[in-house]
């Protein structure tokens, strides 16, 4: 029995080893890209609709195109899990996710993966409508790769109630601080004046890679494979937010802080000056003490405009697809004006084409519009790289040691590029 | 020690006989081989299924770690499919961090590159582990004896203490988030405004905090069942023979729960050493509180070959140290009956 036994289980671990053998050993040189003018029914992959906007999307787009039905397939509301879902999906070669919406700073990655093909050719899309900051994030190596269809810029609340204009400057911003009692509940020597998402995640790559834009510092070369953040320019951006809690214009609280945890703290009347995204206007206007007593305006920089950290979202066409021209179809589609358009009525969503910005009747009902198209307009997408997740990683760590004081910016600097090198050359 | 060896001689008994007992029935070919070819009959279907759904994942894993992950292209911009051998490569990046260098070669993991914060995830798993379990253990054993005495509404304290452990950890790790936020719960009542969740000390300990209050209850009901099979008799006889309170802990009581104990040490040892939800919800694995699995999970994002080997170093460590406390603890759990 024991010898049988003993057989039966060799037998089945060699079973397993073969299995994981050939589960490890198939490449096929499929690397995607290909063009295929394929129409017929497809799914289009969304991270959870909050704005409630996509059956009105379905259901235009299914109206016009009975034989090319949209399925709108919605995955979880947090954009790690929507990523590691599209990844499982590509590594896969699943067919059945055709056009997939990509966070603005998955397109590289996605792209040098060869999961979605590039817009050129029989592809090609015509974006000249659109505001630029946009298409360069959908672009690779000089490559198109994704459609933009909604945007999103970072933004400088501000207490109307407390400061008369908007600073433009930095040093403006911290005069502006001087002498003015918020509800104190946070400390600090100069409590709640300013305060951004700084906790140790990718809310803190987007912060300081505006602070280091603002100051005219770059984060990776324009091919995206070395680092380029270890400057007097980068330095200087990054020792906004260093100083901020050394001198105590921002709280030390602030350390925690992410989108929500910042937005709490601004709408209890805790801070004088917020960096959030254009969604915190409607929730200030709703139940918040400082209703009807903030603006918006743009970022401040050192010398006058700020830099906005790029958000947003692109649809691009798996390589896997075998529909590619319907897919094109509804890409162009979400870009139409009508979209837009109702994507910002039913969903609160940046539009992506620019003239919408100017719209005399959707600035009225959306008073932060203006601002936030100088936002975008002058906005920079987070590193362009297709070794995002490291860079990402780099940039978080070593910022957040030196805002808590634990290493010198230059230090940090170094290490950051140190960092964004090694992810380069394979970790 | 003697105590360890005996069920080790016994069991090597065991085999010896058994072992006689089949080279007899081979040879008649009687009752046992048909027993067998029975067992494996009905085993055989769980067996393959076993090997299936758990066996292949763990060997496709481990096969995986010693091969390479895609790299960059430079001709084409485009990432090569990796998966060619990598030797130990991936083993080293994590327990001697080494990186690779621009140029070719290897060089130390600058700080913000994931291979530079092994060992300090390590340590950092090791520490909540010891911590939590100890305190987990002090607590649950005060809170099991109060539950073991006779009083009114005794039933309901012990469904209401297992109603944290019932939660998932997720839902109980926001809940604490709102405890420690800056303007949350805890610096109301205790009029602070401490950032509980941006300094590696308070943030550790918010972890350790939330960790006991939820899993405690689990250990203090495990060690009520062993307190229940404890027979009053040996109390009162020892009374009897004039034992303290004190002699009557340490001379009946944790030796005759220790089997009830070894088991909830070790479970919750194991539990803790592969703590992911409760550090990532509360702090993300910042100051200081990044876990072995946080880190896994971090670099899946990118390398999936190499987080396989950093899973597999977990997977080692977690499986040693479980064979440490069971020697430690000369528990057979897997078998009490040879004891």
């Amino acid at each position: 029995m024991r010898g049988k036994g003993a057989a039966a289980l060799a037998g089945l671990l060699g079973t397993v080893l073969a299995l994981s053998a050939c589960g490890g050993g198939s490449s096929d040189g499929d690397s995607g890209g290909g063009t295929n003018t394929g129409r017929g029914p497809f799914t289009f992959v969304t991270g959870k609709d909050l704005s409630g906007i996509m059956p009105y999307i379905a259901e235009e787009w299914n109206k016009a195109h009975p034989e090319e039905k949209v399925t709108i397939k919605q995955q979880s509301d947090a954009a790690d899990q929507q990523l590691s879902d599209l990844q499982q999906h590509f590594q896969a070669k699943d067919a059945d996710y055709d056009v997939v919406t990509v966070d603005v700073v998955w397109t590289a990655e996605f792209a040098a993966k060869g999961w979605i093909v590039p817009l050129k050719g029989d592809l090609a899309l015509d974006q000249a409508d659109l505001l630029p900051a946009t298409v360069t994030a959908a672009t690779y190596n000089g490559t198109q790769y994704a459609a933009p269809y909604d945007s999103d810029g970072g933004l400088l609340y501000y207490r109307t109630d407390l400061v008369k204009e908007a600073p433009t400057t930095w040093d403006e911003l911290i005069a502006d601080c001087e002498g003015k009692s918020t509800s104190g509940t946070i400390t600090g020597s100069k409590p709640g004046c300013y305060a951004g998402q700084l906790a140790s995640y990718e809310g803190l790559t987007v912060n300081a890679s505006e602070a280091i834009n603002a100051a005219g510092g770059t984060i990776v070369s324009d091919d995206g494979k070395s680092a380029t953040v270890d400057t007097a320019e980068a330095a200087k951006g990054l020792d906004f937010l260093v100083n901020g809690f050394k001198e105590g214009y921002i709280p030390k609280e602030a350390l925690g802080f992410k989108e929500t945890e910042s937005l709490n703290a601004f709408a209890a009347g805790d801070l004088v000056f917020l960096r959030n995204w254009p969604y915190a206007y409607s929730q200030l206007n709703g139940d918040s003490k400082v209703k009807g007593k903030f603006g918006v305006a743009p970022l401040p920089g050192p010398t006058g405009s700020g830099a906005s950290s790029l958000g947003g979202h692109s649809a691009a066409i798996s390589a896997y697809s075998k529909n590619q021209a319907s897919a094109l179809d509804f890409l162009k589609f979400l870009q139409s004006e009508e979209i837009q358009k109702n994507q910002l009525i039913k969903g609160s969503k940046a539009p992506v084409i620019a003239s919408l910005y100017d719209d005399a009747d959707l600035n009225k009902e959306f008073g932060y519009l203006s601002t936030l198209k100088e936002s975008i307009e002058t906005a920079v997408p987070r590193p362009v790289t297709p070794f995002y997740p490291a860079v990402t990683q780099a940039i978080q760590t070593n910022a957040y040691a030196a805002l808590q004081g634990k290493s010198t910016t230059a230090d940090a600097l170094k290490d950051m590029a140190a960092s964004i090198n090694s992810a380069a050359a394979g970790g | 020690m003697s105590i360890v060896s005996e069920p080790i001689a016994e069991n090597a008994a065991k085999k010896r006989g058994s072992r006689r007992r089949r080279g007899g029935g081979s040879g008649g070919g009687g009752l046992h081989s048909r027993d067998g070819r029975m067992a494996l009959y009905l085993l055989g279907p769980t067996m393959v299924m076993l090997a299936l759904i758990v066996g292949y994942p763990i060997v496709n894993a481990i096969y995986k770690s010693f091969q390479t992950d895609p790299g960059l292209d430079d001709s084409t911009g485009l990432f090569n499919e990796g998966n060619e051998w990598n030797g130990v490569g991936n083993y080293t990046h994590w327990i001697l961090q080494q990186c690779n260098a621009v140029g070719g070669g290897t060089e130390t993991c600058p700080s913000g590159n994931l291979g530079s914060q092994f060992w300090d995830s390590v340590w950092v798993t090791l520490g909540f582990t010891v911590v939590t379990v100890i305190i987990e253990v002090v607590i649950g054993m005060w809170f099991a004896m109060m539950m073991h005495r006779a009083f009114r509404g005794r039933a309901l304290v012990r469904v209401a203490v297992l109603i944290p452990w019932a939660v998932p950890t997720a839902v109980i790790a926001k809940l604490w988030v709102v405890i420690f936020d800056p303007q949350g719960v805890l610096n109301n009542v205790l009029g602070t405004s401490f950032a509980w969740t941006s300094e590696s000390g308070p943030a550790r300990a918010a972890i350790v905090i939330a960790d006991v209050w939820k899993t405690t209850p689990f250990i203090a009901l495990l060690i009520l069942a062993g307190l229940q099979g404890i027979s009053s008799e040996i109390y009162e006889s020892a009374k009897v023979d004039g034992a303290n309170a004190w002699q009557r802990f340490w001379r009946i009581t944790l030796p005759l729960v220790k089997p009830a104990l070894a088991v909830a040490v070790i479970f919750r040892s194991l539990d803790v050493l592969r703590m992911y939800d409760l550090p990532w919800v509360l702090t993300q694995g910042s100051n200081g509180t990044q876990t072995i699995s946080i880190l896994v999970v971090k670099e899946l994002a990118s390398k999936l070959n190499s987080a396989a080997a950093l899973s597999t170093i977990t997977f080692v460590l977690i499986f040693a140290i479980a064979l440490v406390l069971v020697r430690l603890f000369n528990a057979n759990i897997v078998d009490r009956g040879t004891r």
